[in-house]
C-alpha cells in the first residue's frame, strides 16, 4: 500500500507544482548566497583595493566592513525568508497533497 | 595573574603561510602560566553542572533513538543553539579574534567563509536529510544504494573527519589549559578525554545536546558582554573604534583591508569550496538534524544556528578590534618584546580582563575551555555512531538488536577517548594546523558529493558513488600531504609537489566527475534497480511521508 501512495503523490499534479516551486525558490536563494560570497572572495583575490577603499573622505572605515557585515546579515535573513515560506505555504500544500492521496 | 612571566613563544599563527584554518586549530608552543584559580573554579562549576545534566539524561536515554538522536525531541530553537555550540569552537573564538587583532579585516574574510555554508545547507540539504535519515548521514547516502559499500565509505569518511578534528581539539585543549588555567598540558588532554567519554556514554545525544546548548549560551553571553564594553568605550561609534585601532596598530590603515590571507584566485576559490561544502559534510553537524521532530523543525534549526553563528562572528570582529585598542596599548598584557603575552590567540582573553577584571577573565577562560568539551562530545558521538550504526549494525551484523548496537557505540566512544588522549599527548609538539583544513577537505570531497548526489541525481549508482567518493577522499588526503604545509613545513622537503594549501577545488571536482562517470557507465541490473528506487525516495524526501518519527516520552 505504501508504494501505491508514493506513486499517487508523485503523479499528483499539485505535487509536481510544489516540487517545482520549492526547487526554483531554493535555487534562487542559493544563487544569491553563492554570487554574494564568491564576488566577495574574488574581490579579495583580484581587487583587494576595492575593499580597502574608505567609505567617505577622511574616514578610516572601508567598504569591506559594511560589505562583510552585509553578507553575514543577509545570509541570516535569507534563511529566515526560506523558512517562513517553507514552513507555511509549502508545508500546508504538502500536507494537503498527502491527505488527499492517503484518502484514496 | 600573569605575573612572573618569561618571554613567550608566539603561536605560528603569526606566519601567514601557516594560516590553514588557523582559526580552528590552536597550535604552536606555549608556556604554562601562573595558576588561574578563578577560572579553574568556574570551570569546575560548569563540569559539575553538565555532569548533573548527564545523569539526568541517562535516565531518559533508553532506546537507540534516544541515544543517537535524543528521541527526536529537541526543538528547532534548542537545536539551533546546539548546532552553534557544536560549530563555534574554542579555536574559532580565540583564533578569529586573534586574527582580527593581528591583521584586522582578514578575520572577517575568514568568518564569512565559515558562515555562508549554512544558508546552503538549509536550501539544499536540511529538510531532505531529516525526511530520509534516522541517525547518521549515511542513512541518507545509502538509502537506495548498496548498504555495505556506501556505509563503509561514509563511515571511513566520518572517522577521518572526526579523528582529525578530535586531535586538533585535544592538542588545543592542552595548549589552552597551560595558558588559561596554568595547569600542565597532559591534565587537559586526560580530563577532556574522560569527560567526553562520560557525557557520551552516559547521556548520549541528549547530554551532548545540552552541553552544547549551555556552552553556546555562556559563550554568546560572555562575548556579548565584551563587545558591549568595547562599544561603550568608543561611545557606540564603530568609526571611532576603527580610528583608534588604526592609530595604535603597527600596520596602521592596512588593517582595514584584505591583507594576504588569501592571495591567489585558486586558493581563494578552493578555500571557499572547502568551507562551504565541508560544512555540509561534517558528520557531527549532519547528525544534529535527526534530533528534531521533523523537516519543519530542522529548517528552523538552521535559521537560528545561522543567526547565532553570524552574530558570534560579528562579536569576534568587535572583540578583535577592541583588543587592538585596549590590550595592545596596555603594558600589563605585553611581554618585554612588546608582543601579546601567550600569543595572538590570547587577545580575547586579555580583553576580558581589561573590560571585566579578574573574575570575568576567569569566566571567559572557563568558557573557552568548556567550549572544547562541547565540540569533542559531538565529535565522539558522531564517530561512535559511524562505527556502531553504519559499520556494526548495517554491515557486519545486520541482525543486531538496538541494545547491542548502543553497547557497541559506547565501547567505541571509550576506545575513541583512549585514542584521543594518546594522540593528543603524542601530537603535543607537532604542527597540527593542517588537520582541521584536511578534515574540511575530506568532508567536502567524500561525504558531501555522495550525500548530495544521492538526494538529487537519479542516475547515481552504488558503483559511481563508491568509486567517486573514494577518489575524492584519496585525492584530498594526497594533495594535503603533497602540499606546502605537510610536504615542506612538516616533512622538510624543498618545495611542494602540489602548490596550493587548499585541495578542495581539485578533490571536489575529482569526486563529482568520478561519481558521474562511473554512474553513467554502470549498466548493471543492480544499478537499474537503484535508479528505480529514486522515485520513492524523491517523494519521501519532499513530503516526509515515512520519515523517522520522534520517540514518545
Amino acid at each position: 500500500m505504501q508504494s501505491d501512495v508514493y506513486q499517487k503523490i508523485k503523479d499528483h499534479p499539485d505535487f509536481q507544482i510544489l516540487v517545482a516551486k520549492r526547487k526554483s525558490f531554493a535555487l534562487k536563494l542559493s544563487a544569491i548566497v553563492l554570487v554574494m560570497y564568491f564576488s566577495f572572495i574574488l574581490l579579495v583575490a583580484f581587487a583587494p583595493g576595492v575593499l580597502a577603499e574608505p567609505v567617505a573622505q577622511g574616514s578610516v572605515t572601508t567598504w569591506g566592513i559594511p560589505m562583510g557585515v552585509f553578507i553575514i546579515i543577509s545570509s541570516f535573513l535569507l534563511t529566515g525568508i526560506y523558512v517562513k515560506r517553507a514552513n507555511t505555504e509549502f508545508d500546508e500544500e504538502n500536507q494537503r497533497i498527502i491527505e488527499e492521496c492517503l484518502k484514496g | 595573574m600573569f605575573k612572573r612571566l618569561k618571554p613567550f613563544v608566539l603561536f605560528p599563527l603569526l606566519s601567514l603561510s601557516s594560516l590553514v584554518f588557523a582559526g580552528d586549530a590552536i597550535s604552536g608552543a606555549v608556556e604554562q602560566q601562573a595558576t588561574n584559580w578563578s577560572a579553574i573554579i568556574m570551570f569546575l562549576i560548569f563540569v559539575a553542572f553538565t555532569l548533573g545534566i548527564t545523569v539526568w539524561s541517562s535516565r531518559r536515554t533508553r532506546s537507540a533513538a534516544d541515544y543517537y538522536a535524543a528521541g527526536g525531541g529537541i526543538t528547532g530553537f534548542q537545536n539551533g543553539l546546539a548546532i552553534a555550540g557544536d560549530y563555534m569552537s574554542a579555536a574559532s573564538f580565540l583564533g578569529i579574534s586573534g586574527l582580527v587583532y593581528l591583521s584586522g579585516f582578514d578575520g572577517l574574510i575568514y568568518s564569512i567563509g565559515f558562515l555562508v555554508g549554512w544558508p546552503l545547507i538549509l536550501f539544499m540539504i536540511a529538510e531532505r536529510l531529516r525526511n530520509l535519515g534516522k541517525f547518521t548521514f549515511a542513512d541518507v547516502a545509502s538509502y537506495r544504494l548498496g548498504q555495505t559499500q556506501i556505509r563503509t565509505l561514509s563511515a571511513v569518511g566520518s572517522l577521518c573527519v572526526v579523528s582529525l578534528y578530535l586531535i586538533a581539539q585535544m592538542v588545543g585543549s592542552g595548549k589552552l589549559i597551560q595558558l588559561l588555567f596554568g595547569l600542565p598540558y597532559d591534565y587537559a588532554v586526560v580530563l577532556v578525554g574522560i569527560l567526553m567519554v562520560l557525557y557520551v556514554t552516559m547521556g548520549g545525544m541528549l547530554a551532548t545536546t545540552w552541553v552544547q546548548i549551555i556552552k553556546a549560551v555562556l559563550l554568546l553571553s560572555g562575548a556579548s558582554f565584551m563587545a558591549l564594553m568595547v562599544l561603550v568605550y568608543v561611545g557606540f561609534d564603530m568609526g571611532n573604534l576603527f580610528q583608534q585601532a588604526t592609530e595604535v596598530h603597527e600596520k596602521g590603515i592596512a588593517i582595514m583591508g584584505p591583507g594576504g590571507l588569501v592571495s591567489d584566485p585558486v586558493s581563494a576559490i578552493s578555500l571557499g569550496i572547502a568551507l562551504m561544502f565541508g560544512t555540509a559534510g561534517l558528520p557531527h553537524i549532519l547528525m544534529r538534524f535527526f534530533t528534531v521532530a521533523d523537516a519543519r523543525e530542522a529548517r528552523k534549526s538552521v535559521f537560528y544556528a545561522t543567526g547565532f553563528i553570524g552574530y558570534f562572528y560579528i562579536l569576534t570582529f568587535i572583540i578583535g578590534f577592541g583588543a587592538i585598542v585596549l590590550v595592545s596599548t596596555n603594558s600589563e598584557f605585553l611581554n618585554e618584546a612588546g608582543a601579546l603575552i601567550g600569543g595572538n590567540n590570547m587577545a580575547a582573553i586579555h580583553l576580558s580582563k581589561a573590560v571585566g577584571g579578574d573574575w570575568f577573565l576567569g569566566f571567559i577562560s572557563a568558557v573557552a575551555f568548556a567550549t572544547i568539551l562541547a565540540v569533542v562530545s559531538g565529535l565522539a558521538l558522531a564517530g561512535a555512531s559511524a562505527v556502531s550504526h553504519d559499520l556494526y549494525a548495517n554491515v557486519f551484523r545486520p541482525d543486531a538488536t538496538d541494545e547491542e548496537e548502543v553497547r557497541v557505540s559506547k565501547i567505541t566512544t571509550l576506545v575513541l577517548g583512549v585514542i584521543a588522549i594518546g594522540l593528543g599527548i603524542l601530537f603535543e609538539q607537532q604542527n597540527i594546523a593542517f588537520m582541521v583544513g584536511l578534515a574540511f577537505a575530506i568532508a567536502a570531497s567524500a561525504n558531501f558529493p555522495v550525500l548530495f548526489l544521492s538526494m538529487y541525481w537519479q542516475r547515481l549508482t552504488t558503483r559511481g558513488a563508491m568509486i567517486g567518493g573514494w577518489l575524492g577522499l584519496l585525492t584530498a588526503v594526497s594533495l594535503v600531504i603533497l602540499g606546502p604545509i605537510v610536504w615542506v613545513q612538516i616533512l622538510g622537503n624543498e618545495s611542494a609537489v602540489f602548490p596550493y594549501k587548499y585541495p578542495a577545488l581539485f578533490s571536489v571536482i575529482v569526486a563529482f566527475a568520478g561519481i558521474w562517470y562511473f554512474s553513467i557507465t554502470d549498466k548493471s541490473a543492480a544499478g537499474a534497480q537503484e535508479r528505480e528506487k529514486f522515485d520513492q525516495q524523491f517523494v519521501r524526501s519532499h513530503t516526509g511521508l515515512g520519515a523517522a518519527q520522534a520517540a514518545d516520552h
